[in-house]
């Protein structure tokens, strides 16, 4: 109940090709997310899984069945959008009620649905509110009321906590996550924020340029990314990432090290360098090294690390967790 | 303006201006308030005297009154019903892409800009004419009987020149508020599995309805004046078929010479206006509010 599978899907508008072209498989029950950098065409691949957008090429197959050229009501799927899209004119308890409405099912079980949903989104309160009396946080909410109470195949998600302030992003991620949890149905989710995809997908997409760079788990992403792309991507703060001599010395024409697998000390190590700007979160420091011959790298240390604007350091990255990337950008 | 000393400036500055639009309103309505209260004829001259309510008397019992404010409110009606309508179908249609929009657009709102009496002279002796009009020529080249429109349908020929020149400003601004609709709403409720015309019943109409509003709104304060279409086609008739308030009143002073009665009039037909603004305003302020 819930797999979508992409075969050969293309896009171009005009002689500009968005989507080159995109194999995929979505399990049944996944939560997946699409991520890259804004124009790299994943709200549009979103879409046209959707059916807001027409295929240039190839086929789109939703349970077994071929639904490229089905109309967006027909592919039992909801959306739920940045902008939220709620009806400023209805009610909380009309927008969420609209879907069935349109699917001409009786008031009471209507009646019904919606209280549900409006349950486990906590909007038992605001049904009578207009959207436009919400707070962000609540639009949200009842936008994933109306996704939800027509029991789709799969929910796609764009960017839907771009709107958000940075607290309640951090809270509906968690909300998303459990009603993901909770309903067991397939999810489509896009986002540039790449913290969003670590930590809610079983499974991420990576796009760039309309073209998949690697699929896999967060982890799997994190550990061994298969290209410079993917390297500098996924991590935060991002991947050093190293050219040059440095970078020859271990037979590689580029060197990726993350910050948090740099030792560093004030006594001894391989790199030597200056201390430029520092910022501490409490929790973790990031220090901003200046090592000669090699550039600026960024490392990642525990809270209690302290030092001072122009100190030297030595740099250690650990051997084990370099990863290294042939001319063209490739992981070897 | 943050303090009470610029404000008061302020107040000082934009005086002259609305001293000025105060007395170029309140001068012609105390004039035609006291005249209404004369015996005032221009035919009878040095006869004027005080005589009360006699004019409101005799204006107010015409016959003719009535029926020109039951042709005032159908004119009115009328023509709203087919310019808002018209003007949503249009609307709809020009927010459509399709090639040379700009030009059709362009076309579209033309007739606003034609003078009423050129325009009701257009529709007259071209369209209409029992004779000569295109619409003659129409009939007849399917074998039916010609329309004498202003013989046989007077009051409606009348709507129809009045509906073609207001359907431009109804389709304009109808236009720009379908404009001003969120396209994610509609894609939204595509998913939501809502047709054509659900999105339209349930989206579009009430997005639209604030701008319907301020067409009703505007149109019905110049419609209740609907003149110079009426001089140029109809004089009023047959009968008193197409005369409206504005029309009587004219008649009253300039072919009967009857200043006093025609200022009555006239103060009746403010009165009667501030009527239709009031019910208007209550039942838009509603809609305007939200």
């Amino acid at each position: 109940m819930g797999s979508i599978t992409l075969q050969k899907v293309s896009k171009s508008f005009g002689t500009t090709a968005v989507i080159p072209e995109i194999d995929l498989e979505i399990d049944d029950g996944e939560f997946v997310v699409f991520v890259g950098p804004s124009g790299c065409g994943k709200s549009t691949l979103l879409r046209m899984i959707a059916g807001l957008e027409d295929l240039s090429g190839g086929r789109i197959v939703i349970d077994g069945k071929d639904m490229s050229n089905e109309a967006p009501a027909k592919r039992g799927l909801s959306m739920v959008f940045q902008s939220y899209a709620l009806y400023p004119h209805m009610s909380v308890y009309g927008n969420i009620a609209f879907p069935l409405k349109m699917d001409g099912q009786e008031k009471s079980a209507i009646d019904k649905k919606v209280k549900d949903a409006a349950h486990i989104l906590n909007l038992t309160n605001y049904l009578d509110r207009r959207p436009g009396q919400l707070s962000g946080g609540q639009r949200q909410r009842v936008a994933i009321g109306r996704a939800i109470v027509r029991q789709p195949k799969a929910f796609l998600f764009d960017e839907p906590l771009s709107n958000l302030d940075a607290a309640l992003r951090g809270n509906m991620r968690l909300e998303i996550s459990d009603l993901h949890h909770q309903l067991k149905t397939t999810m489509i989710y896009v986002t540039h924020d790449q913290v969003e995809a670590m930590t809610m997908a079983d499974k991420i997409v990576v796009l760039n340029a309309g073209r998949i760079e690697q699929v896999g788990s967060p982890l799997e992403l994190y550990r061994s990314p298969r290209n410079v792309f993917v390297a500098g991507f996924i991590g935060s703060p991002r991947m050093n990432l190293i050219e040059g001599q440095e970078a020859a010395k271990q037979n590689a024409t580029t060197l990726g090290v993350r910050p948090e697998h740099i030792r560093i000390s004030k006594t001894d190590g391989a790199w030597k360098g200056t201390v430029g700007v520092t910022e501490h979160l409490g929790s973790d420091t990031f220090i901003h090294v200046q090592v000669d011959g090699v550039g600026k790298i960024t490392v990642r240390t525990d809270g209690d690390f302290s030092t001072e604007f122009g100190q030297q350091v030595y740099l250690t990255p650990e051997p084990a967790r370099l990863h290294r990337f042939d001319p063209n950008g490739q992981a070897i | 303006m943050a303090t009470l000393q610029t404000r008061a400036t302020a107040r000082f500055m934009m005086s002259p201006a609305v001293i000025l639009l105060f007395l170029w309103m309140i001068v012609p309505l105390v004039m035609t308030l006291y005249f209404s209260f004369l015996r005032y004829n221009l035919l009878m001259p040095g006869t004027e005297e005080f005589i009360g309510f006699l004019n409101y008397q005799y204006f107010l019992t015409d016959p003719a009154f009535f029926t020109a404010l039951g042709n005032t409110l159908m004119l009115v009606g009328g023509t709203l019903l087919i310019t808002v309508i018209g003007g949503i179908l249009l609307a709809l249609v020009l927010d459509q892409p399709f090639f040379g929009q700009g030009i059709v657009r362009l076309l579209v709102i033309a007739p606003f800009f034609v003078m009423p009496t050129v325009s009701a002279l257009v529709w007259k002796n071209m369209l209409m004419h029992p004779v000569n009009g295109l619409f003659a020529w129409i009939a007849r080249s399917f074998g039916f009987q010609p329309i004498d429109w202003f013989a046989e349908l007077p009051l409606f020929s009348i709507v129809l020149i009045v509906a073609w020149q207001w359907l431009p400003f109804a389709t304009l601004i109808l236009l720009t508020a379908l404009q001003s609709l969120d396209g994610e709403q509609i894609e939204a409720a595509e998913m939501d599995g809502a047709g054509a015309i659900s999105r339209f019943i349930y989206l579009v109409l009430p997005h639209m309805s604030r701008a319907i509003t301020v067409v009703i709104l505007i149109q019905t304060i110049f419609l209740l004046s609907v003149f110079a279409e009426i001089l140029v086609t109809t004089n009023g008739g047959p009968g008193i078929q197409t005369t409206n308030i504005t029309y009587l009143i004219y008649m009253q002073a300039l072919l009967q010479f009857d200043v006093g009665g025609a200022s009555a009039g006239g103060i009746v037909a403010v009165i009667l206006a501030n009527i239709v603004a009031f019910f208007l305003i209550r039942l838009i302020g509603k809609n305007l509010e939200r």
